[in-house]
This record gives C-alpha cells, structure tokens and sequence, in this order.
C-alpha cells in the first residue's frame, strides 16, 4: 500500500513539474492551445458532473458559457474590475443562470431536457443580439476585453483554475453530494426512497454545473480578447458534449482526453482525414471537421460507449490490482 | 437567419392595425407552420416507434434537398426532381436506420440520442463538404404572385405550401388507416414486444419510419428553401421550431405534430407583427418559450395522453 501511495505521489508531482515549465519549452502559441485545452477540461468536467455523474443530458452548456463570458466582458469594460477578477463572478453568474434554469427543467427528464437545453443553446445567439440586451451586449459587434494576455498567462492562469476545479469535482463525486447523483443517475425512484430529493439535487447538479461552464466561458472570452453572440455558438455546446462522451461519461480522468480531443482534432481535420483515408479526397474543404467530430461520436457511442475513461480503467485495474497486491504481500 | 415571412411585413413598423393585415399574417404564418409541421411529423413518427428524438432530422432534410438543387441544376425538371428527392430521402433514412441506428435498438434512449447527435453533426459536415458553405437560390415550386381572397391578397406560394403538406400529411394518415404496413407500423409503435407474434418485422417496421421521417423532412426542406435560401445550417432553427410545435401538439400525437406546427406558424408571425420586442431572429427565442411553458405546464402536449408512470 505504502509504495503505491509513494508512486502516485511521486507521479502526480513529476507531472505536476514538467506541467508546469511546459509552457517555457513549447512556445507561446502551443501554450495558448494548451490554455485552451485547459478550458474544455473545465467546461467538460462540469458537464460531466451533470450528464455522467447526474445523469441529465445538456445539450445547451456553451449558452452557460456565453453567460460566464459575458458577465466577464461586462464587468472588465463597464466596471473596470481586472480581468482575470472576474472570472469566479463569471462562474457565480453562470451557475445562477443554471439553477434558475434548472427549477422549470426538474419536471423534465432525459429526452425532454435534453431538447430544452438545445433550445438554449440555438437561441441564445438571438438573445445576446435582442435589442433590449443590446446596451449590455452590444449585439452582434459584441465586446472587446481591455487586454489581450500572452499564451503562458492564459496556460497558467487555466490550468491552476482547472486543477482546483478538479480537486472539487472529485471531492463532490466522493462526497455525500457525488452519491446522491449516482444514486439519481441510477434510479430516480430507488434514489427518492432512500431519502434523496430528486428536485433539490437535480438543480444543485445543473447550478454546480453551470457554475464550471461559466468558469469556463469567462476563461474563453479572456483568451480571445472579445466575446460576440457567434463565439458561443450551437456547435460549441455540441463540442463540449462530444468531448464528455469521448472522454467517457462518469469518468473524471477521461476529461483530459475529450478536452484534448475537442481542441485539438478539429484544426488539424484535414491531415487525420488523409491519414486515414483510403482515397485521395479534398480534405481543406468546409466541414471536414464536422464529419471527423460526428463519425467520431458514432463510433464512440457504437463500439466504445464508456469512452477514453472506460478504455483507461480497463487498462489500468489489473496492473494497479497487482501494485496494490505485491506491495500488501510484501 | 432570413424567414419564412415576407420581410415587408416586419419592415413596416408598427403601423395601424388593419383586419386584412391581420388575415394575411395568419395565412403567411399557417404556410412557415405547414413547414414547421411537416418537419414536426417527421419527429413525432420516429418518437412514437422508438421513443427517439432524432436530433439528425433537420441536418438530413437539409442534404436532401441539396440532392434535389444538384437534380434540378443537372436540367432535371423540379417536377421530375422534387419526387425523386422524397424517394432518395426514403431510401436514405432505411439505409441509415439499418445501418447506424438498429445496433443500439436495445440500448437506453440517451445513447440513441447521442448517436443522432453525432449524425447531426457528421451531416451537417458532409454537406458542407460535398456543396461547399456558400447560400444559394433555391426554385420554388410555385408561381410568384397573389390571389384576392376576401379582400386580403394571398401568395400562390403559401397557399402551394399549405396544400402540400396538408396533402402529404393527408397521404400519411391514409397510409397509416388503410394499408397492412401502416397497421404493422401502428402495432410496432403501440406494442414492440408482442407484434412479432403476430408476424410483424419490428426491425424493417423502423426502417420504413426512419424512411417516411427522411421523406418528410426532404418535403420540409424543399419547401423553405426558396424562402430561407439554401445552405448548410438553413434547418437548424426550423428543427427547434419543428421540436417546438411537436411539443406543443404532443410528442405522441401525429395530428398534435400538425396542428402545433400550424399553430407555431401563426404565433411566431403574429408575435413578430404585433409585440415590438419579438422580431427576426427572436423568434427563436419566442419557439424556447413554448417549449419550456409547454414542457412545465403540460408536458404531454395538447393532444398527448397523459401517461402515469409506474415504479
């Protein structure tokens, strides 16, 4: 047991290391994606608290992004409050937009929450551009942040913001909190009469969530600079649930491979299709990505349904069993 | 997004209130709802079989009718080409419900919903790819030009549109009344477990769903793209608009589909016409409305049965 513990710690300090001269090795730019990366890793574990751990599908987080994103740009501009200040105020803002929501979504279940959400996220472009809004918004123009930060600012700022919203996903699927979710994923009913209200967790779950969404699209909007009703598009909502599935759904360890996938597959479409291609194909056409990202899902969904995190649990139990054996025997 | 109503009405600020007016936007607004209709159908039969939202049904009629603009842009006749469209629709909707859809039947209904996402997003691709992002015209199927009915002049185009899809929809409800299939359709969405005791092939019962759904979305598409004009994205407001009158008229109910699209139709324009704020694109936002004031109130729709559920 010792030399486990030993080895994890040692492994969890040595990447904690190298993460962090990363940045200094790669570049400004590869720190940016790296940043960037860091950002679907905050977005997708909150949506996996919800769907995986919860089991409420949303199809609408980036429209909870656009509110962190926002509430961010509003108040640097407006209210002159440093930017990277207003990051938690983002998160607050989006997890209270999430638990409102939330109250009319309790009466919906699986399918029906589900096409709530992708009304969200189809008409929140439309609402950021309505004219009532347009004071705060700016409609379609949108914001300009005051200041543009350097690749390792971002890579560092969201990485260390990352890392502690990890800690504390993990300590709420461990928690008293993280069972009840199971609990309601599992069997709402079953759940309900082991003394878990439905109502009352099913909205902390869409609040928590949204509060790492709004995390997250704060994040995005410092990263770009600006915010307008097109940067939170309907696709960026889909993004992120294609990364949680990838990721694999109830696993927090996957959440690194669906955020690496969700940055990093669609710039470089082009080259996977002629990796894998058996015919000489136009692949710079538009919607190259697309096709890559939605045959993914179905794959994903077809033949690996547990996704990255699954794969990687399968892996990893039997030689962890062994470690954790060998060091008991001896 | 440009819609489906004629833009001069929006333009005129709110000028006095007139009852011609008020006719001609209902008209106009029962034509955008036959669309919203048909799509809505096409939802609520694939639902009723396999208690699947197809999230992919918007992206599907939009290939579709790409299919029919390369026909018709190859000197088919649109005659010609429009029916041919419907009968590629069908083929394609079986071919993927055979394909990707029948190896998840037995799995719980979000991994089917997830994998329609997929498919919206992979289409949405593919027609990107094939055709290329840019918008382009679309030929209507009907003649431009008004009819004076009762002193409130009507378009050939929405009258066309309504009698369309009335008459597809009048088609469908023949097919599913008094065919052998239709009854074998009806049985495998009322009872999956017993009919194959009856000798009904549950599986192909689906595809042949899967089929008149892409059919129906291929009619929706044909017909809005002459107004929207046509390009990769142009059904993804008309899918929540079609989501929207499928819930307002019940996600069981194939006439409810109808009714809530025609319904839709007319409150979207006459909101657009008459409440200052609603305008263009928050239409959509009016559509997210309903559905969540539909889904709160009466989640079973107006014509859904209300359904207890057991433990």
């Amino acid at each position: 047991m010792r030399l486990a513990w030993g080895l994890r710690v040692a492994a969890v300090a040595a990447a904690g290391l190298s993460l962090a001269i990363l940045p200094f090795l790669v570049g400004d730019y590869r720190a940016f994606e790296l940043g960037r990366m860091g950002i679907f890793f905050i977005a997708i574990l909150g949506l996996n608290l919800l769907t995986g751990y919860t089991g409420q599908v949303s199809i609408g987080h980036g429209a909870f992004m656009a509110v962190g994103g926002y509430t961010s740009a509003i108040l640097a501009t407006r209210c002159g409050v440093p930017d990277y200040l207003t990051i938690p105020l983002g998160g607050l803002t989006a997890g209270l937009a999430g638990l409102l929501f939330g109250i009319p979504a309790l009466r919906l279940r699986g399918l029906y929450l589900a096409l709530a959400t992708f009304g969200v996220a189809v008409a929140m472009p439309s609402i950021a551009k309505h004219d009532r809004l347009e004071g705060l918004t700016k409609g379609t123009t949108g914001i300009n942040l005051p200041e543009l930060h350097s690749g390792t600012w971002l890579y560092g700022v969201t990485w260390a913001i990352a890392a502690a919203l990890f800690l504390l996903a993990f300590a709420i699927v461990n928690s008293r909190l993280g069972r009840a979710f199971r609990a309601l994923r599992d069997s709402e009913v079953a759940a309900s009469s082991m003394g878990v209200n439905p109502a009352a967790y099913k909205v902390a779950a869409f609040g928590i969530s949204s509060f790492y969404a709004g995390v997250a699209g704060s994040l995005y909007a410092l990263s770009n600079a600006y915010v307008n009703p097109d940067v939170y598009f309907v696709s960026l909502s889909l993004f992120l649930l294609i990364g949680a599935v990838i990721g694999g759904l109830g696993s927090l360890t996957g959440v690194m491979a669906g955020a690496a996938f969700v940055q990093f597959v669609p710039p470089n479409a082009s080259s996977i299709l002629d990796a894998v291609s058996p015919f000489a194909v136009d692949s710079r056409a538009p919607g190259v990505p697309s096709v890559i990202l939605g045959a993914a899902l179905v794959l994903v969904v077809l033949l690996a349904p547990t996704g990255a995190g699954g794969l990687l649990r399968r892996i990893s139990a039997p030689l962890m069993g062994r470690l954790y054996t060998r060091s008991e025997g001896g | 997004m440009p819609s489906a109503a004629p833009t001069w009405a929006t333009e005129v600020a709110l000028a006095a209130f007139s009852w011609q007016e008020l006719a001609q936007q209902v008209v106009s607004g029962l034509a955008s709802g036959g669309i919203y209709a048909s799509l809505a159908l096409a939802l609520v039969l694939i639902y009723r079989a396999t208690r699947v939202i197809n999230f992919a049904q918007g992206e599907l009629a939009t290939l579709t009718t790409f299919v029919a603009w390369s026909l018709t842009n190859h000197g088919l006749n649109k005659w010609v080409a429009f029916p041919l469209t419907l009968l590629i629709a069908f083929a394609g909707g079986v071919a993927l419900e055979r394909v990707v859809i029948r190896p998840v039947e037995r799995a719980p209904v979000l991994t089917v919903v997830m994998l329609t996402i997929g498919l919206l997003i992979g289409l949405n691709g593919l027609t990107a790819w094939i055709w290329g992002g840019e918008t382009r015209s679309f030929p209507s199927l009907f003649s431009t030009g008004t009819v004076d009915v009762g002193g409130v002049a009507v378009s050939y185009a929405d009258i066309g549109v309504i009698g369309v899809t009335l008459g597809a929809v009048g088609l469908i409800s023949l097919f599913f009344r008094f065919t052998k299939l239709g009854l074998g359709m009806r049985a495998v969405a009322a009872n999956p477990e017993t009919s194959p005791l009856v000798g009904i092939r549950v599986g192909w019962m689906l595809a042949l769903g899967w089929g008149l759904a892409a059919a129906l979305g291929a009619l929706s598409g044909i017909l809005v793209a002459p107004t929207v004009f046509l390009e990769p994205n142009m059904m993804q407001a008309i899918l929540l608009y079609a989501f929207a009158a499928a819930i307002l008229g019940g996600l069981e109910s194939p006439l409810g589909a109808v009714v809530g699209g025609l319904l839709l139709g007319v409150i979207l324009n006459l909101a657009g016409r008459y409440v200052p704020e609603v305008g263009g694109e928050s239409r959509l936002a009016v559509a997210l409305a309903v559905i969540l004031i539909v889904l709160t109130i009466r989640p079973s729709g107006l014509f859904g049965r209300t359904v207890g559920r057991r433990v």
